[in-house]
């Protein structure tokens, strides 16, 4: 399972909860399988063409996704990703 | 009574109310402060704003806050320097140096933060706090300190031990984090979602907080007699400021305060070792890629800026540019700025000087332009920078004959004329 870090923006999709684990072998699939435990996830966090929105940041662990393999960067057990707000900083 | 009729995503248009809130719920976009401009106008006038406070309180009527009695160390209004010495050594016609080392704490980031801290404080937050490069932890442990709240600043571990030091000694809490800029901002976007009574200046208060900057375009229009300038270079970190910059020159217009409908070219400034916005300008696309920065410039080392669209298409709409230059240029502009006009700026403004410079060199900006540079913070801050590139002509004995010596010696290594 990974755990997912939820931020407070997307918490009225989750009832409150900041922390929810899902089960997926890429960073895609988990975000994918969040939409499918809390519907709404994916329309706020995708963009048009199934990419992540400009202004989410989704981290592995310490690194940025888009620093890895974006939503085809493979993901293990134990691993935590988080959904941040971009707009941040400066 | 402030003219805030709320807030707008930049993204996809949906309002919201004028509270603590900085992105927009459904799309993440930035959210930014709107205004009824009417009822701005039917009150502003350049003598309103010429009989108020010698700080950025006196544009109060297009700032998102208004309280009589601001969280305010007396940030902004500070000098706008006609450049003559640096603008002959660059081939340019008029220039001028927007001095913002003389705020309160030693850069334009005053600015924001008595914004900010000033709307924290209505919205009813006790306690400050920021991810900072450096300028923006001083000024909030200041203000904090100002208004009699508790601080928790965040900064990188490296950072330069001056800008430390000028956070510390105000008594609140200053936490090193073992990581890049980017990842001391990722850590408290992601606290602002546990501590939501915190008032963290540049995640939850952004909205209020980046509207601080357009106070830069106010001053330098005022100071030019009311007029707005044809070029400003400003340099770029999460790319607020020149977004904001540009927005402010426009406003002023909008309300009234300028005759002419201005049209000013806004250039961009960064360093080599962190250019995501000057790359995506050159390479003429949308997309800014994060980088890992690795550069002097430390307080515009921000690899993911959170306003680089904007930036990039505030210069492109405006027919400006955007360039980036490196650390050896830094330092140059930084010896450049001191030796012709006696200020002393900290690597960005070094950044600035370098990269107007090289602009101006490309007959970009041209001879025939008003051109303003933005220096936006104090040399002291970053001296380190400049350790092994500057110090004393010589050291020598308390005799006449040393002195005799060491100054013949400086005319032979320098070739300076005698004195």
């Amino acid at each position: 399972m990974i755990k997912v870090r939820v931020p407070a923006q997307l918490r009225t999709l989750t009832g409150g909860v900041g922390e929810i684990s899902v089960e997926g072998s890429t960073v895609g699939e988990v975000l994918k399988g969040l939409d499918a435990a809390h519907a709404g996830f994916a329309e706020r966090i995708f963009d048009a063409d199934g990419g992540l929105r400009r202004f989410v940041n989704v981290f592995l662990d310490e690194e940025d996704v888009r620093f890895l393999d974006g939503l085809a960067t493979p993901v293990t057990d134990g691993q935590t990703l988080s959904i941040v707000p971009a707009v941040a900083g400066g | 009574m402030d003219f805030v009729s709320g807030l707008r995503c930049r993204e996809c248009g949906r309002t919201y109310p004028a509270e603590a809130l900085h992105v927009c719920d459904f799309c993440f976009g930035p959210l930014e402060v709107t205004y009824d401009y009417e009822r701005v106008a039917s009150v502003i006038s350049r003598e309103r704003i010429e009989a108020g406070p010698r700080s950025i309180w006196r544009y109060a009527d297009l700032l998102p806050v208004a309280d009589a009695a601001p969280v305010d160390l007396g940030a902004g209004f500070t000098p706008l320097v006609r450049a003559d010495r640096l603008a002959a050594e660059l081939g340019l016609g008029e220039l001028w140096i927007k001095d913002d080392t003389a705020n309160p704490t030693g850069s334009f980031k005053d600015r924001v933060v008595s914004v900010a801290l000033t709307k924290a404080r209505q919205l009813g937050f006790k306690i400050a706090a920021c991810a900072s490069t450096g300028n923006l932890a001083n000024s909030v442990a200041a203000h904090a300190a100002r208004a009699g709240m508790d601080s928790v600043v965040l900064i990188p571990h490296d950072l330069e031990r001056a800008k430390v030091t000028m956070t510390s000694v105000y008594g609140g809490r200053v936490f090193a984090v073992e990581g890049s800029y980017d990842d001391v901002n990722r850590l408290c976007a992601e606290l602002t979602s546990e501590q939501p009574e915190w008032a963290f200046v540049n995640v939850n208060v952004r909205t209020y907080y980046a509207e601080g900057s357009k106070t830069l375009a106010f001053e330098v229009a005022e100071q030019l007699g009311w007029q707005a300038p044809d070029h400003v270079v400003v340099p770029i970190g999460s790319g607020s400021q020149l977004t904001k910059v540009a927005k402010g020159f426009k406003e002023l217009y909008e309300v009234g305060l300028l005759d002419e409908e201005p049209s000013v070219r806004v250039s961009g400034a960064q360093a080599e070792g962190c250019s995501p916005v000057a790359t995506a300008f050159a390479e003429g696309t949308d997309a800014i890629r994060p980088v890992k920065p690795h550069t002097i410039a430390k307080s515009l080392a921000i690899g993911n800026p959170a306003d680089g669209w904007y930036a990039l298409d505030a210069i492109r709409k405006s027919g400006g540019a955007c360039a980036a230059v490196t650390d050896a240029e830094v330092l140059d502009g930084i010896r450049l700025l001191a030796r012709t006009e006696g200020i002393f700026a900290e690597t960005a403004g070094g950044v600035t000087i370098a990269t107007l410079a090289k602009l101006t060199a490309q007959g970009v900006i041209r001879s025939d332009e008003r051109v303003v540079a933005m220096i936006t913070g104090h040399g002291l801050k970053t001296v380190e920078a400049l350790t092994d590139v500057v110090g004393p002509t010589a050291t020598i004995a308390p005799t006449l004959e040393s002195f005799a010596e060491a100054m013949a010696a400086d005319a032979v290594s320098t070739q300076r004329s005698p004195l």
